[in-house]
């Protein structure tokens, strides 16, 4: 399969009550490697595995949550198509100039209808990673500070009208839909969405408030890792929502826990694979509980209604 | 070790808390409920109470959830607020009336 247009996520910025304490907190209970820091105090980080410079900004802010999420894109060429496609479709776009987010090239960025703000990028600096890249070894010391994930790998957004965000990644940037609940014919409670082989790259619930996050999603390689994660968590008194335990949806392992500002995010491992032409997994709400709980087999009571 | 003595007036439980501990975590730390518990670090205004009496020392909480007036009129969240003394309080947050029960968080999700 080849990969073009939207490749993978890139970058999420989250914003931070208290920035020094989750510079800490990320740094060294989820062990990613800070690369850089801007004249407006933002911090940057990204996983040991991952090869480009930045794919988590904090932003010291009086409110948790979310400010933007990216994607990045294969080409200038597919960035300047996807822009026009966008327009064409009727969602406003704006120019980030390059540069205003460290080592990253222009953003293309949009709202969605949700209250997201969404962005496609298609320059990084590439700094590698502590392997290199000729003759690498398995991994390396960094593999094992903290929980250290593998990459940024997906997040979860909770707003109005997802139908009309799942449109646009449809038909828009080539996403396709690989699993969803449905509340009633024609209208669904949650949504999943790839652009890859990838259980899923972005995922919604529909929720009354817009703009809200639910969680940013790291990978680990087995549920090994997501149990020696948990032990992470306890011993550094990590707010953990719920897990370890396994998702019905993507049959992914999990568990959801919180920053020390409460944004939540997500040790995930495993997941199903995805192609376009396979046919979307339907979940009904008799069965919601197992979708997102497999063992539970019921929502906790955090699940629909705790968002930054 | 002191603690204090954490009232809700809603239900009158009482649970016993540390200066050392957030009312939230030491209501937990016992198995109590009564504050719905979100994600105890500031952030999502699920365990909004308002402190009717005694004192406390409070960190940074978002904006989303606690207004300048609301911290200035003791409406606070319990996940970043410590007792000094003696504490009485009532449940605000937004799951107080669905804490626990999911179906009626579906409808409005609806």
């Amino acid at each position: 399969m080849a990969m073009t247009g939207v490749l993978r996520p890139g970058h999420a910025q989250m914003r931070v009550l208290d920035l020094d304490e989750s510079v800490d907190f990320y740094s060294n209970v989820l062990g990613l490697i800070e690369t850089g820091r801007d004249a407006q105090g933002r911090v940057y980080f990204k996983t040991w595995e991952e090869r480009d410079h930045n794919s988590v900004i904090l932003r010291q802010a009086d409110k948790a949550g979310i400010d933007f999420f990216a994607f990045k894109v294969d080409s200038d060429a597919t960035l300047a198509k996807l822009e026009k496609d966008l327009n064409a479709y009727g969602v406003a776009t704006q120019r980030i100039p390059a540069g205003e987010l460290l080592e990253t090239g222009e953003r293309v960025r949009f709202t969605l209808p949700t209250g997201h703000d969404i962005e496609l990028y298609s320059q990084k600096t590439c700094i590698g990673n502590d392997m290199g890249e000729l003759n690498p070894e398995a991994w390396c010391a960094s593999a094992e500070k903290g929980i250290a994930p593998i990459r940024l790998d997906h997040c979860l957004l909770y707003g109005p009208d997802i139908e009309k965000a799942q449109a646009i990644f449809q038909d828009v940037l080539g996403f396709f839909l690989v699993e969803h609940i449905e509340l009633e014919p024609g209208q669904d409670l949650a949504i999943w969405l790839s652009c890859s082989t990838k259980a899923h790259d972005i995922a919604f619930v529909r929720h009354p408030e817009p703009g809200k996050l639910h969680h940013v999603s790291f990978l680990l390689e087995t549920w090994e890792q997501v149990l020696r994660a948990a032990d992470l968590m306890s011993m550094n008194r990590v707010s953990i929502d719920i897990g370890p335990t396994r998702h019905g949806v993507t049959r992914g392992t999990t568990i959801y826990a919180f920053d020390p500002n409460g944004n939540r995010f997500e040790t995930f491992c495993g997941g199903n694979y995805a192609y376009p032409d396979q046919k979307p997994t339907k979940w009904t709400m008799d069965e919601v509980g197992a979708a997102v709980f497999y063992h539970d087999r019921k929502l906790n009571d955090r699940f629909l209604t705790v968002v930054t | 070790m002191i603690y204090h003595t954490i009232v809700i007036e809603e239900t009158g439980e009482s649970f016993r808390c540390a200066p050392t501990e957030t009312l939230l975590a030491g209501m937990e730390r016992l198995g109590k409920k009564g504050i719905p518990v979100g994600c105890r670090g500031g952030g999502c205004g699920v365990c909004k109470v308002e402190i009717t009496a005694g004192s406390y020392a409070k960190r940074v909480m978002s904006r989303d959830y606690v207004s300048v007036d609301d911290e200035a009129a003791d409406r606070v969240l319990a996940c970043r607020v410590k007792p000094t003394s003696d504490l009485r309080l009532k449940v605000l947050g937004k799951m107080a009336k669905n804490v626990c029960r999911p179906q009626p968080a579906i409808a409005a999700a609806a």
